[in-house]
């Protein structure tokens, strides 16, 4: 994919260029190139000095309950973000394009969610299921439950989990709703001609069809609960109780600027480094792949 | 108004040579069809002598003055895409206005010259209008139009009829012949369709990978084509070709002088479908099966298989009797219509 | 799966009950923020709070926007603005000409700038927080508009956009436009720029609401109140310790801060639509 024809021109295109380049350098990569050269030292308490300490940070960190723990949250919280979001907006996708009257209005009446902000989504839920004023856990005290995600881990966690799913509903029923309209009508009533019943065309005919964009929503996802929800976590439960809501981003963030721990958090940065360059790497190889068929 | 001339213009890509050596004099209002099949290197040369192709080696001017490294603007020319290239956001006015309006032309004068232009072109009605609301000759005439208000000393047409209907470009290949001698602006016109060729211009140069085969008026380059690739690529249906030791017994052939090497001494021979005939048995010259006669009415194309399984094409007049398919049929031709072609597939001297 | 056979009847029934239901869902827990942004703290501080709204919504949003908690949310939803439009225009501005840059001209390293550009798709600012907090600390940009904006301008997501649509470009109309005496800087802005405006109108809806939202990043480097965005500025307004916290004020902002993007995508839901699906090709 190139141009027939371009412009010959010496100092234009580096013109053109400059902006997105200084900045780029400035702020991506000196940063990222600093994260990897403080992830090697130990600064004194004071500030004055570091000590060179090669991969000991990583050592330390791969060795530490607590930096493990964030790990296996993260994985979770992730997994379960995923499947609610992804499950949900599957289903609302599959009932909205069954329906032909009105599926334009449910669509504008589902897509809004995208523009709340993570923090913003936080905030609503959180309101809700407040220990104290919340209506939701308000009634389900009266129906017997003790409501308490500011004490209780896994209510926390599925607090952090709904809030974030919420959000990215709209996102996923977009994509699987245009899924299902690009899926030939034809495919589908030859089907229902063979005899197969709605569940079963679903399963066996709809579903592997929708396969590729099923694939990319769930790296869209992970990428999503990975990195984007730090503002939901932040707002409702701000990692605890006892970090058991600590996502790897949260923890970069606390350790960095909470407990001015900055060889670790630089640590944690480059790890994180890898792991958005893994996942970019497979989002990548994906589209390429949609690109060749 | 200008003349063109080129001299030995080579293109290569890399170390791929694609035009090797052109040589062409173009008069001063003379329209110039470049014609050959996709891939010969026409497309490339016209876009060389725009000035959207560097020029790898030799040299094309335009009035006297040599182009070679002036920006396409500094040629003085215009020209017509194949796929018009109008600019989809602008009006049609906008369209024909912008070169004017970039070489900083009087805002009266720029609606001057484009009021005539739309009046020649019966565009009047549609200047304000997008191209995408525009049929597909209304999109070939403001592609005209562009070119014509510049009031450029050569015009460039680089396949402009190839996307239209077949109806269609019948007509517009007589509007933009009509409005080229009105005009009376050196014109360079590509092609791959050898009617539009014939038809359009007054010299014919006849491409074929990366050559100029042949260079000259439609009718001396249909009835003296200078090599077998042009017998066979002007004129439709194309010349018959035969082996010439196939004649040999016939008598027909004329002495060809033995001149230099084997690549000159005689091995094709040319004939046109129009001067071949059906006759009897005893005046044959060759013989074979009548395979399918297609009838167009006012003419007949009848297609006969030789004895040898080779293929001929004969022209017959539409009101003369063809022989059934199947029937045995013979053919004869004037000595005088035969053209010989060396091993090399160039024109033996007449 | 239109082409459903069981269209009539009692499934369809179904299907707009399930529809409705997932909606209501969905939109439930915003009915909970308006109702609580139109009723007395008190009310709240009662729980169960009422499920119908109040009579106090101008006053509450009254409060909320000319006081709020720490500062004003005129003053928050203002700093918003500003981030949000100079994120977005920055980042518009800078793709396109790069995206022109790498796909109209050949010149040595255009593939390397081209890497460059691709690689920062792998840094989020969640990632480098601490390094780049330095570095906007060290240009002192600390609560100031450029410190907000500037970091987070670079932008391959939109370049690549730009990129791709450019690509689809016919080469006869750079042709045409050299032939008629454009050279580059015209092209661009007479052809260029005009034919991509839908490009950029679906790019601005998704980069607005990108730029609203961004939490993390003004929470670090705004520590005035008065540089508060309303999207982190919400957080700041719940007391600490046992305080109770402003429901009504705090909801009544929570909604203004929803506002602007969900305005930007029910009314410009086409060019929403196609910015998202683009941006992830």
């Amino acid at each position: 994919m190139h141009k027939r024809v371009v412009f010959n021109n010496r100092v234009l295109p580096y013109l053109l260029l400059a902006p997105q380049i200084l900045v780029t350098l400035v702020f991506f990569f000196w940063p990222a190139g600093q994260a990897i050269y403080q992830s090697a030292y130990i600064p004194d308490p004071f500030g004055l000095s570091s000590q060179f300490v090669g991969f000991g940070n990583f050592e330390f960190l791969l060795s530490d309950r607590y930096y493990l723990a964030s790990f296996k949250t993260t994985v979770i919280f992730s997994t379960l973000v995923t499947v609610l979001s992804m499950g949900a907006a599957l289903w609302l996708a599959v009932m909205a394009d069954r329906v032909i009257k009105g599926s334009s209005a449910y669509k504008t009446l589902l897509v809004w969610p995208y523009a709340v902000a993570p923090a913003v989504a936080g905030v609503l839920w959180l309101f809700m299921f407040n220990p104290n004023v919340g209506l939701v856990a308000w009634y389900l005290k009266a129906m017997g439950y003790d409501w308490n995600h500011v004490l209780n881990d896994g209510e926390a966690m599925g607090l952090v989990v709904v809030a974030s799913a919420w959000r990215q509903i709209s996102y996923n029923f977009l994509f699987f709703l245009a899924g299902l309209q690009a899926i030939p009508k034809s495919v589908i009533e030859a089907a229902a001609i063979d005899g197969a019943s709605f569940a079963r065309r679903f399963w066996t005919i709809v579903f592997p069809l929708l396969s590729p964009t099923t694939f990319f929503l769930l790296v869209v996802n992970i990428v999503y609960a990975f990195f984007e929800t730090f503002g939901v976590i932040h707002t409702i439960t701000a990692g605890g109780p006892q970090q058991a809501t600590t996502i790897l981003v949260y923890k970069v963030f606390s350790d960095g600027f909470v407990g001015q721990d900055l060889g670790s958090s630089a640590a944690q940065s480059v790890i994180l480094l890898f792991v958005v360059g893994l996942l970019t790497v497979v989002q990548f190889r994906y589209i390429e792949r949609k690109v060749h068929y | 108004m200008a003349e063109i001339a080129l001299s030995n213009v080579r293109k290569s890509y890399g170390p791929t040579e694609v035009i090797h050596g052109v040589d062409a004099e173009i008069a001063d209002g003379e329209l110039i069809v470049i014609v050959g099949p996709s891939g010969c290197g026409k497309s490339t040369l016209l876009r060389m002598v725009a000035g959207l192709e560097t020029i790898t080696s030799g040299e094309i001017s335009i009035g006297g003055r040599v182009v070679n490294d002036l920006e396409p603007r500094e040629r003085d020319i215009a020209m017509v895409f194949q796929n018009y290239a109008l600019y989809p956001h602008m009006s049609v006015f906008a369209n024909m206005a912008y070169g004017l309006k970039i070489a900083g032309v009087p805002k009266a004068e720029i609606a001057e010259r484009v009021g005539q232009a739309a009046k020649m072109l019966e565009l009047e009605p549609y200047l304000d209008r997008k191209p995408r609301q525009l049929s597909g000759g209304q999109r070939q005439r403001v592609a005209m139009g562009r070119a014509i208000v510049r009031k450029p000393s050569v015009f460039l047409f680089d396949e402009p009829l190839s996307n239209l209907d077949a109806k269609l470009r019948v007509q517009m290949r007589v509007e933009i012949k009509t409005l080229q001698r009105r005009l009376a602006v050196t014109s360079l016109y590509v092609t791959h369709d050898q009617v539009e060729a014939m038809t359009m211009a007054d010299r014919i140069i006849v491409m074929n990978g990366g050559n100029a085969e042949q260079v000259g008026t439609p009718l001396s380059v249909y009835n003296k084509p200078a090599t077998v690739f042009v017998g066979g690529f002007i004129g439709s249906p194309p010349m018959n070709f035969l082996q010439a030791a196939r004649l040999q017994a016939s008598g027909l052939l004329r002495k060809v002088a033995a001149t230099a090497g084997p690549a000159e001494a005689l091995d094709t021979v040319g004939v046109r479908p129009e001067h071949l005939s059906f006759c009897e048995e005893g005046a044959a010259v060759l013989s074979g099966k009548l395979v399918i006669a297609e009838a167009l009415g006012a003419e007949t194309l009848a297609h006969v298989e030789l004895d040898d399984g080779e293929r001929m094409i004969v022209r017959v007049d539409g009101g003369r009797e063809v022989p059934a398919a199947g029937a045995r049929v013979h053919l004869s031709c004037g000595a005088e219509h035969l053209h010989y072609f060396g091993a090399d597939g160039k024109r033996l001297p007449d | 799966m239109s082409g459903m056979v069981e269209k009539h009847g009692l499934g369809i029934w179904l299907t707009h009950l399930g529809l409705i239901i997932g909606i209501a869902i969905i939109c439930f827990p915003i009915y909970m923020a308006f109702v609580a942004s139109t009723v007395t703290q008190p009310e709240i501080a009662r729980p169960p709070m009422p499920l119908l709204p109040g009579g106090h919504f101008i006053e509450n949003y009254t409060a909320a926007l000319t006081r709020g908690v720490n500062s004003p949310v005129l003053l928050m939803l203002f700093n918003s603005s500003v981030m949000a439009l100079g994120i977005t225009i920055g980042k518009i501005v800078i793709s396109i000409i790069s995206a022109y840059a790498i796909v109209y001209f050949r010149f040595p390293f255009r593939m390397a700038f081209f890497w460059m550009i691709f690689l920062t798709l792998m840094l989020p600012v969640e990632v480098r927080i601490v390094p780049t907090y330095e570095v906007v600390a060290g240009f002192g940009m600390l609560n100031s508009y450029t410190g907000l904006i500037l970091p987070l301008v670079a932008s391959a997501t939109a370049t690549f956009l730009f990129r791709q649509f450019f690509l689809t470009v016919p080469d006869e109309l750079i042709e045409a436009a050299r032939v008629d005496g454009a050279g580059p800087v015209r092209f661009f802005i007479d052809i260029l720029l005009p034919m991509s405006r839908t490009n950029i109108a679906a790019l601005f809806v998704i980069l607005f609401i990108y730029g609203w939202n961004q939490y993390l990043w003004p929470l670090l480097i705004t520590t005035k109140p008065d540089m508060n965005t309303i999207v982190m500025g919400i957080k700041q307004m719940f007391p600490s310790g046992d305080d109770i916290a402003d429901w009504p004020v705090i909801m009544a902002t929570t909604l203004l801060a929803m506002l602007p993007p969900v305005a930007v995508v029910i009314f410009m839901q086409g060019l929403f639509v196609k910015g998202l699906v683009e941006s992830e090709k």
